[in-house]
């Protein structure tokens, strides 16, 4: 991602802060941000508007595109900031430059593997489900 | 200072134990009746009449309002406006409030108490 006027040509080419790889990841977490203001809401305003919370309701909500849609992005973009973010506190703490890249791949797996349980769960139930 | 504090602290629980809930949930939702009869019990489980799940739900809903709030308030911040010390204050205080306004406010309705 570009990072325009924010950082010098010698920053961007060095990368610059406690991560050493310039603002890009910063520039990545603002954009999943302002992604999840919109599908947080949606989500707990979805919960709330739904007759009850019971499987047979969840699951014909998440049967809709309305509902099924929003849900993926929503999944998405929370493990993606989420993971993000603890990488920023890693950054902070550990100075370890192996250590620091370990656990970064290691919460990009778990990560990774979270999202991917979600979304397989997800069409599950928008795909197959029970019969009406 | 307190307010950006919570911001990460809340960030860290909502990604280790909300998205946690999240991918069972889903998971339970999608394995069929007997799952999310487990899933429900669990977070229905009481221990000395005290409703520990949804105190946890209910910690995790408030973790998520104020990292909501603090967030918009850090997306401002990053233009670069709001940064006068009493306007900075004031919208850092008023995350506090919002947060505590917006859980109440969401598990009155998500109970359906105003029914």
């Amino acid at each position: 991602m570009s990072l325009g006027e924010s950082a010098t040509p010698l920053g961007k080419v060095k990368g610059l802060g406690s991560a050493h790889h310039g603002g890009g990841h910063w520039l990545e977490e603002r954009f999943t941000s302002v992604a999840l203001v919109f599908l947080s809401l949606w989500l707990i305003f979805s919960l709330i508007l739904l007759p009850d919370l019971s499987r047979d309701i969840l699951s014909q909500w998440l049967r809709t595109a309305w509902g099924a849609v929003p849900m993926a992005l929503f999944i998405v973009a929370a493990f993606k900031h989420g993971v993000d973010g603890l990488k920023v506190a890693v950054d902070d703490y550990v100075h370890d430059d192996g250590n620091r890249i370990g656990v970064h791949y290691l919460l990009d797996m778990i990560g990774i593997a979270g999202a991917a349980i979600s979304l397989f769960a997800l069409a599950r139930i928008a795909f197959v489900a029970v019969a009406a | 200072m307190l307010v950006s504090i919570l911001h990460r602290i809340t960030g860290g629980a909502l990604t280790v134990a909300g998205l946690a809930i999240l991918a069972w949930w889903l998971a339970a939702l999608a394995a069929g009746e007997e799952s999310y009869a487990t899933f429900d019990s669990v977070v229905r489980f009481e221990w000395l009449g005290i409703p520990w799940m949804f105190i946890l739900l209910a910690g995790l809903t408030w973790a998520f309002w104020q990292h909501f709030f603090s967030g918009l308030r850090h997306l401002v911040l990053d233009t670069g406006a709001g940064y006068e010390l009493k306007v900075n204050k004031f919208w850092a205080v008023m995350t506090l409030a919002g947060s505590l306004l917006a859980t109440a406010a969401t598990w009155y309705f998500l109970l359906g108490v105003g029914q």
